[in-house]
């Protein structure tokens, strides 16, 4: 006589410690074996796109933070980006800022990699990298608080320029940092990479070939990971991207261990990129000569009777811009993060839509799990790098 | 003049107030562990971290035990609504006594000798010397499995029943291999009691007189039984990189997810418990027990501290197996290798 069985259905997150954050999944599980997930989202809407569409320009910059709270200086410049293309005023940034920007967003790119792969190691069990990333991440945190005075929440980069130059001797510390990390990553490598366990939890784990990530649009380092090559920085640049020598890590495996290996190298390349960033920055202005658009610096303000004017009617009335659409799209630690703009020739946006690059890599997890055992979910949380302020927004 | 062994029958007032003495002495020692195991494995692990570790209850945090123990004693102790209430109060004892119990059969050093009387009279530091100690052990770390069980199911939560039934496809498999793996052992001792076992430890190794600085301690002709022995046991008493039954980012707790205040803290204690007994009976089968350069008891305490302080090495370097990789090693490679280790070890008592 057959046995009669039936499945499990349990229920994992929003409170779960391994779901980073309040990702909700029902999972249907036949003893250990996933046969159904269903990703439910949504816990830690905000409404950030609606908020935007009764917020001047310059307003929505520190929302925009609060998406990829683990990146927020990438999500800063994509918007800046989209709000300068929609100004037109692209061509106008000076130099020093590009520089200043390609810095901060590969320090940034550093840092949610950090946060990505403390947790997933310490989803899979490997407690004392988690530590380790975190120290390194810690340096991160102190550059950001010098540069901008808050260690997550950045809102540091501004319409055609920065908020700030950045302090003095800071070049410095960023500089020995930068030149720390092969050999961090080296140490990281230490604990993962040879060792068996470890390849045992992440090679062949939660594979999605090449054409299914296209067909779902997953982008960044997944989809690197299953042998597309494709980065904005290279392929669309922006903020000077052309200038700087870095190499793109593809790998063809498709799996979760694949995945660990083009974040690392990325992590290198994130390295070399602010190196040479660093050689290039020279002296000069850090805002856009735009004064209808751009902040005036305060010690203007204070001084000059237009910049007071300028600055006054910016912060009261924000500024207007011609009717239209625009889409910027960045490439994010994540993978492509895009913001697409319409406006109405009023000092709001009409319409803000954000395209998370989370959001989109979320889609990949049913297909990945589905078949696999109850452990392979966790790990492939893991390595989507998943961010829920960001799917939520 | 030969001393006397204390029987029941010829001093039955001494013999009761002796073995009271070694029970109470035997049991607050590992209590003691137990406390200062989690300290030190919180220190051990900062240390390996670049952390601190405790460092604020009392000098160089050295109180944080006592406080853990008293913090969780006067929390609010829970029982969900719908768990079998005598199931999940009658679970963390079970699986605490097992824990406690091995204790009682592990030789602790040699013989202590007084006088009383004018007799001269030899105790063992050992709470009871069975003769059949390895099986009891093997015995009781197999009861251990109905504490976690028992909890998973009365639980009634989720995650605490997979917990449950991983620990005990896990605790059930990789007994066999560590029950084999001992096998070799006391095919070599010719005895089942773990003193009998110490004393054949101490000969010169292989009987040789050349070298006789080197004990005959089973590591050195049983590496194959001592290293599944101690990958086994890992693996019963679910230390990483084998921690599934309490996978903390897959079942979120496992098997005492639903457990609080002193419940939940007889589990953890029975965690560091199983910890010490494991430790106890690998330095007693394979590392000569209470034998070696120092004082009885200083020697046994050197090797279960090193065992412990390996356990913990071990935690802050590996990942966690995932449950299929983790019968995989059990069942088709820990349990075959177990065999022919005995058969080898059959054969060679056979030809010499």
């Amino acid at each position: 006589m057959a046995a009669n069985t039936e499945t499990m259905t349990i229920n994992m997150g929003p409170q779960h410690p391994s779901t980073h954050g309040v990702l909700q999944l029902i999972l249907e599980l036949d003893g250990e074996i996933v046969v159904k997930a269903t990703p439910h989202i949504g816990f830690l809407h905000r409404g950030i796109e609606k908020l935007s569409e009764h917020r001047t320009y310059h307003q929505i910059i520190p929302l925009t933070d609060r998406l990829d709270y683990l990146a927020p200086m990438s999500n800063n410049l994509g918007y800046v980006l989209a709000v300068e293309k929609l100004l037109g005023i692209t061509d106008e940034i000076p130099e020093r800022v590009q520089r200043i920007r390609v810095i901060m967003t590969e320090l940034t790119r550093l840092k949610s990699h950090l946060v990505w792969l403390a947790c997933h190691a310490l989803d899979i069990g490997a407690m004392t990298v988690f530590l380790y990333c975190f120290r390194e991440r810690e340096c991160i945190t102190d550059i950001y608080e010098k540069v901008s005075g808050a260690r997550m929440t950045s809102n540091y980069f501004r319409v055609g320029g920065l908020a700030d130059d950045l302090p003095d001797g800071l070049e410095g510390d960023i500089r020995a940092f930068a030149e720390s990390i092969p050999e961090h990553i080296e140490e990281y490598e230490g604990l993962l990479t040879g060792n068996r366990i470890w390849q045992k939890r992440t090679i062949g784990v939660g594979e999605i070939s090449a054409e299914a990530a296209i067909d779902i649009g997953i982008t960044g380092p997944s989809l690197r990971a299953s042998g597309v090559d494709w980065d904005l920085r290279r392929d669309n640049p922006y903020s000077g991207y052309e200038d700087y020598d870095f190499d793109v890590p593809v790998r063809t495996g498709c799996d979760t261990f694949d995945r660990y290996r083009v974040r690392l190298d990325e992590m290198l390349q994130s390295a070399r990129i602010i190196l040479q960033a660093l050689d290039k920055l020279k002296p000069g202005p850090i805002l856009a000569d735009c004064p209808k658009v751009v902040l005036p610096p305060k010690q203007d303000v204070v001084n000059n009777i237009e910049s007071l004017i300028h600055h006054f009617k910016i912060v009261t009335e924000g500024f207007k811009t011609e009717p239209g659409e625009i889409y910027q799209g960045v490439e994010a630690p994540k993978g492509e993060l895009g913001f697409y703009l319409i406006a109405d020739g009023s000092a709001y946006p009409f319409r803000m839509k954000i395209r998370p690059p989370s959001f989109v890599n979320l889609q990949g997890l049913p297909q990945m799990v589905e078949g696999k055992l109850l452990a392979d979910v966790i790990a492939v949380i893991g390595t989507l790098d998943i961010v829920l302020g960001e799917i939520d927004r | 003049m030969t001393p006397e062994v204390l029987t029941l029958s010829e001093t039955p007032w001494l013999f009761t107030g002796v073995m009271l003495v070694k029970i109470i002495v035997a049991f607050v020692a590992t209590l003691l562990i137990v406390a200062y195991a989690t300290y030190a494995e919180r220190k051990i692990i900062g240390r390996m971290q670049s952390r601190m570790g405790p460092n604020m209850t009392g000098p160089k945090g050295l109180l944080q035990p006592i406080a853990d123990g008293l913090k969780l004693f006067f929390k609010e102790d829970i029982i969900p609504s719908q768990a079998h209430w005598f199931a999940f109060i009658l679970a963390p004892m079970m699986i605490l006594a097992p824990a406690f119990i091995s204790i009682s059969v592990i030789p602790f050093g040699g013989d202590l000798q007084f006088t009383y009387d004018g007799t001269l009279y030899a105790v063992p530091m050992q709470i009871t010397d069975l003769n059949i100690g390895v099986l009891f052990i093997v015995a009781m770390a197999g009861l251990g499995v109905y504490g976690i069980v028992l909890a998973g199911l009365a639980s009634n939560s989720k995650y605490a029943l997979l917990g449950g039934i991983r620990s005990t496809a896990q605790m059930i498999s990789y007994e066999l291999a560590v029950g084999l793996s001992i096998v070799a052992i006391f095919m070599l001792s010719e005895t089942l009691s773990l003193r009998g076992i110490v004393a054949a430890q101490q000969q010169p190794l292989w009987g040789l007189e050349s070298v006789s600085f080197i004990p005959n301690w089973y590591i050195f002709c049983q590496p194959l039984a001592f290293v599944l022995f101690v990958i086994g046991s890992m693996a019963e008493i679910n230390r990483t990189p084998f921690d599934l039954p309490e996978a903390e980012t897959e079942l979120v707790s496992g098997f005492c997810t639903e457990y609080s205040a002193m419940k939940y803290a007889l589990f953890f204690m029975a965690e560091y418990a199983n910890m010490i007994t494991v430790s106890a009976i690998a330095s007693t089968l394979f590392l000569g027990g209470w034998g070696g350069p120092f004082y009885g008891w200083i020697n046994f305490l050197i090797k279960v501290f090193a065992f412990m302080f390996f356990f913990i090495w071990i935690r802050a370097t590996f990942p966690r197996l995932r449950y299929d990789q983790l019968m995989f090693l059990g069942w088709k490679i820990m349990l075959p290798l177990a065999l022919v280790n005995i058969v080898i070890t059959g054969i060679a008592i056979l030809l010499w």
